[in-house]
């Protein structure tokens, strides 16, 4: 089975909706209508490019290309954690410990999954590599930024607390124990929610795709539970990383809760 | 054994304090005093080493900047005049079978199955200091612990404190307000003013 095409005059169609959504959104005075479209014109022109830079990936194929992408890829999910952070460590760390997380526990997890499990030849294959990163770094940046969030802005309206604790002798990882506990859980949620929802109250979107292009339901379904599996696992450890160095930096080499070390961002 | 060492502060500044020296001998009570803003509780943070200062605090051999931070504010204590709870229990708070009477303070063993929820400020202060000795610290630093008690709460707990501070020969440093209280409990008493340490 083929795909049916489409064509860029279809695609109009359905940005005459969102415009339409727009308009109501504007006429309700929610503040959101200049928004709608803005994003709706983002959606276009960043798919449009990512797009021909794929095509071009596709064709060459080699393994720097792909790395220089994946690169590129992890550095814009870094800059996306920071901006999702309302109170953020300061001095480059945001940015370094969202970013170095997902390092670790997207890459990973990918690479295992390419060489061990899909097996592609070579591993490195674009059409394999690209979108299972895209899929991993998507969730793990969820993941760790909500982590994260959670994290200083629960070490900043309990600061008192902590400092409490601290002060009763115990360890700068008793004292913010539950903190951290509650932001390691907050960052997994969703996707373990995600798992536990798949199938029934929603069809994921890579899993429709696949169908959409004519692929076995059976066959799609396998892929689906494969990339489940591994955005849980990457989310999941990217998150405890990020919570855990984070936790970290926000004490000094002398165990003393280091609030200053947070700016808030308004 | 409670240990029966001194509290030295040398050359210590913080903020607009700089180069207080003081000790403090074991089983005494140096009283603080101030106008608010004059520095008293950074002073007392510097002694517990939670923030960033200068200068060095020995209790003993006990150096503050050679023992890791838990171990020292373990051992050198600081009670605030805030006190914040984190569990739904007063006994979460207390270390598991500690064996302080609290009757003194005015409490039964039933407290410790209280709610913290429903503790009056009065209550929890008390609670507080508390919770602190129950832990068997060396050093107690104590910031204006009967400023939310009745006239009656705070001579039973002046009187328990001076007690439990001899027998277990603990230096002190207890930041007061009230002129009287200081007269009661300090053997000495330092005003700070103009960024030093002065003795009234």
């Amino acid at each position: 089975m083929d795909v049916i095409e489409l064509s860029w005059w279809e695609l109009g169609l359905a940005s005459l909706l969102v415009v339409a959504l727009a308009a109501v959104a504007h006429l309700a005075r929610l503040g959101l209508g200049k928004d709608i479209l803005i994003a709706a014109a983002r959606t276009v022109l960043q798919l449009a490019l990512i797009g021909l830079v794929l095509e071009a990936l596709f064709s060459v194929g080699s393994l720097h290309w792909v790395a220089l992408m994946a690169l590129a890829m992890l550095l814009i999910a870094g800059r996306e954690v920071m901006a999702r952070q309302k109170r953020r460590l300061s001095g480059g760390w945001a940015f370094g410990i969202g970013t170095v997380s997902m390092f670790l526990s997207s890459f990973t997890v990918t690479v295992l999954t390419l060489t061990v499990i899909i097996g592609p030849d070579p591993w490195f294959t674009p059409q394999y590599a690209i979108p299972l990163l895209g899929m991993m770094l998507g969730n793990t940046m969820t993941g760790v930024a909500l982590g994260l969030d959670r994290l200083t802005d629960g070490v900043w309206r309990q600061r008192q607390l902590i400092e409490n604790r601290l002060m009763l002798g115990e360890s700068w990882s008793q004292a913010i124990a539950d903190i951290r506990r509650d932001a390691m859980r907050s960052g997994m949620i969703p996707i373990i929610n995600a798992m536990a929802a798949a199938g029934v109250v929603s069809l994921p979107g890579m899993m429709t795709g696949q169908i959409l292009a004519g692929s076995p339901p059976a066959l799609a379904v396998k892929y689906q539970i494969l990339v489940m599996f591994t955005i849980t696992v990457g989310t999941g450890f990217g998150t405890v990383a990020a919570v855990m160095a984070g936790s970290r930096r926000l004490f000094d080499e002398r165990e003393r809760l280091r609030t200053d070390r947070l700016h808030t961002v308004s | 054994m409670p240990a029966k060492t001194p509290l030295r502060l040398h050359n210590l500044g913080i903020g607009s304090l700089h180069g207080v020296d003081l000790t403090v001998a074991p089983g005494e009570i140096v009283c603080l005093s101030g106008a608010s803003g004059s520095g008293k509780s950074r002073l007392l943070r510097a002694v517990a080493d939670l923030e960033p200062h200068d200068g060095e605090v020995t209790l003993g051999d006990l150096v503050q900047g050679r023992v890791p931070g838990h171990r020292w504010r373990a051992a050198v204590m600081l009670v605030p005049a805030e006190s914040q709870w984190w569990a739904e229990t007063v006994v979460a708070h207390f270390p598991p079978e500690h064996r302080l009477d609290l009757t003194p303070i005015g409490f039964d063993d039933a407290v410790m199955g209280w709610s913290v929820s429903r503790l009056s400020s009065g209550e929890k202060q008390r609670l507080a200091l508390a919770r602190a000795v129950a832990r068997q610290p060396e050093a107690l630093l104590l910031d204006e612990p009967t400023a939310n008690l009745d006239a009656d709460s705070i001579r039973r707990v002046e009187t328990w404190l001076q007690e439990l501070i001899r027998e277990r020969r603990l230096p002190v440093l207890w930041v007061a307000h009230d002129q009287a209280q200081i007269e009661r409990v300090g053997r000495r008493h330092f005003r700070l003013r103009n960024g030093t340490l002065e003795q009234a």
